[in-house]
């Protein structure tokens, strides 16, 4: 698909994100509205992993290591064929295979079930490290939030990957700079992030991560990299809706009728 | 005093047997390879042991992440770390999904000894007992440990599995055979019956003739499966005895204890007195002093042995 088409896509995964955070009045459009370009790619260009082949050995593996943005996982899989379409109305509710955030045992296409932060990245780890003892040429993705790596846990993951030389894996922050609390700078502060990840032994390569055109080049300069590569995504918070971005009060909040209107609206281009 | 084995030493050379005949099988230790002698596979399969060091939390998500692509991962540290430090990955990343990781921890208990209040897990059978589909199993000697090592091996879900620091004697007879979920009982008893686990199985046995001679005849059961208990044992128990006597390594908050009464309470009650720490951090000191300090031992088990007869009279 060329950048047009990829964003054309996005743009449905997002109104499929917008509806369900909506209809569930529960969810977070924030940090899946700024994670949903990278996966499109992912899911459409980059992995080997389809309706046929989800189960198999040599599958491309993604983690959602940041749960909390399940809807667009959800959504990937309904553009992937995976999941009925009609099935994103049941996202959050009772007896559901979506759950809140996302569940491996609700929904096998869920690799893993994550939600408590900082855990993607070691599973992630594991999963790289069992793939290359087979000698299984697959590749394992990660998407962290920037929020999340304030968890120690993400520092050990990455000093794993490290020791391993897990040269399967492609890790990527999804850099939006909001966290619950705020900005990222002036909670924890991660600064020099850039430095910080090359320095864990990573090859670190920056990436717009709304701009299809700049993920490709991304992606494309880390394939046959003899080291675990890091993306850095420069991504926005709720991006794709004007008064959802960079406003961190959309982190967690469902839309009231208004606001869905509006921001359909946007989203389909009227 | 008779011989004595190390429930660790066995671990070690039953994972390097194991190890020979399932190939999936891969070990992960936090920097304790030594005192929890996983080094015993990493010195024949080097490549399959992953020493993630001081980092349970990573090594508990790590071994997920290896078993969802077929391997059988056994994680090892100290059980205060792997139930503690670890709880929400052990939680979240390995039975929230339920991938089938063994957890093998050792130094569970007080009897750690000399290290002192900080490394001394009293907590951790409470702390896994509660997570939703754990299996806690605490063996009482090696050939016990031996026997139910292929389960656990081929066991198609996860587990926590706690070991002493310190050699104990040996119990059973090496064709014994056991089923984990299924208790084992040592002997009948009309008047009492102790049921316990892991360390204090022996201690519970030396008091048998003492309390013979005290005219209370107590049967023992060793729950060396702590979840799931086993309710059809505890069935028979009630209905050939008439109180019973917990004795447990552990506090006695979310303990063992907890477990059989919880079953007792659905099926008759029945007087229960309980031996085990009361709500207290232990301290520095050797095994036996701790075990007395704290009421433990064997001259404590006669005590409260004594209490619940007279209290069935």
């Amino acid at each position: 698909m060329n950048a047009a088409e990829l964003s054309s896509l996005a743009n449905k995964g997002r109104i499929h994100i917008l509806n369900q955070v909506y209809n569930a009045s529960s969810g977070h459009i924030g940090g899946a509205f700024s994670a949903i370009d990278i996966m499109i790619y992912l899911f459409f260009e980059q992995m080997n992993y389809s309706k046929s082949n989800w189960n198999a050995d040599d599958r491309d593996r993604f983690i959602l290591s940041k749960g909390h943005a399940s809807a667009a996982l959800y959504a990937c899989f309904a553009l992937k064929g995976l999941i009925d379409e009609d099935e994103l109305h049941s996202f959050r509710k009772l007896n559901s295979r979506l759950q809140g955030h996302p569940s491996h045992k609700s929904l096998p296409f869920v690799e893993q079930s994550t939600g408590s932060l900082g855990q993607g990245l070691s599973f992630a780890n594991g999963t790289a490290l069992a793939l290359k003892m087979d000698n299984i040429p697959a590749h394992v993705y990660c998407i962290l939030g920037d929020g999340e790596i304030n968890e120690g846990q993400i520092w050990e993951a990455l000093m794993t990957a490290n020791r391993y030389h897990l040269n399967n894996l492609t890790v990527i922050l999804d850099y939006n700079h909001l966290q619950i609390d705020g900005f990222i700078e002036d909670i924890k502060n991660p600064m020099p992030t850039l430095n910080r990840f090359k320095s864990f032994g990573f090859n670190v390569i920056e990436i717009d991560g709304h701009d299809f055109t700049d993920i490709k080049r991304g992606f494309e300069e880390s394939r046959n990299s003899d080291k675990p590569v890091f993306i850095i995504a420069n991504t926005i918070k709720g991006k794709g809706v004007s008064f959802m971005e960079n406003n961190v009060a959309w982190h967690g909040t469902p839309p009231k009728e208004e606001e869905y209107l509006k921001a359909l609206k946007e989203l389909s281009g009227e | 005093m008779s011989e004595t084995f190390s429930l660790r030493k066995e671990y070690g050379k039953l994972l390097v047997e194991y190890g020979e005949r399932y190939k999936n099988i891969v070990v992960l230790d936090a920097d304790l390879a030594k005192s929890t002698q996983t080094e015993s596979f990493k010195k024949v399969f080097p490549d399959r042991f992953f020493d993630m060091g001081i980092s349970e939390a990573d090594m508990m998500a790590t071994a997920a992440g290896l078993a969802s692509a077929g391997k059988i991962p056994f994680c090892s540290t100290f059980a205060i770390f792997a139930s503690g430090r670890a709880w929400d990955q052990v939680r979240n990343s390995i039975a929230y999904p339920h991938w089938p990781v063994k957890i093998v921890v050792t130094h569970g208990g007080i009897s750690l000894g000399e290290d002192g209040a900080s490394h001394q897990a009293n907590e951790d059978i409470a702390l896994m007992r509660v997570i939703p589909g754990m299996t806690v199993i605490v063996p009482s000697d090696v050939n016990q440990l031996k026997s139910i090592f292929r389960q656990i091996v081929e066991y198609d879900s996860y587990l926590y599995m706690r070991l002493p620091r310190n050699n104990l004697e040996m119990i059973y007879d090496e064709n014994e055979t056991f089923k984990i979920g299924q208790a084992k009982q040592l002997r009948k008893g009309s008047d009492i019956t102790l049921i316990t686990c892991g360390a204090m199985v022996n201690k519970v046995m030396n008091t048998v003739k003492r309390f013979a001679s005290l005219g209370i005849e107590c049967g023992i059961v060793d729950m060396f499966t702590v979840k799931p208990i086993d309710i059809q044992m505890i069935k028979s128990i009630a209905d050939e005895t008439k109180g019973i006597l917990i004795c447990e390594e552990h506090q006695k908050i979310g303990g063992l204890g907890e477990a059989v009464c919880s079953a007792l309470s659905e099926i008759k009650p029945l007087p229960v007195e309980h031996i085990g720490l009361e709500d207290t951090f232990g301290e520095s000191g050797n095994p036996d002093e701790l075990f007395k300090k704290y009421k433990l031992d064997e001259e404590s088990i006669i005590e409260k042995g004594k209490k619940l007869y007279d209290r069935i009279q």
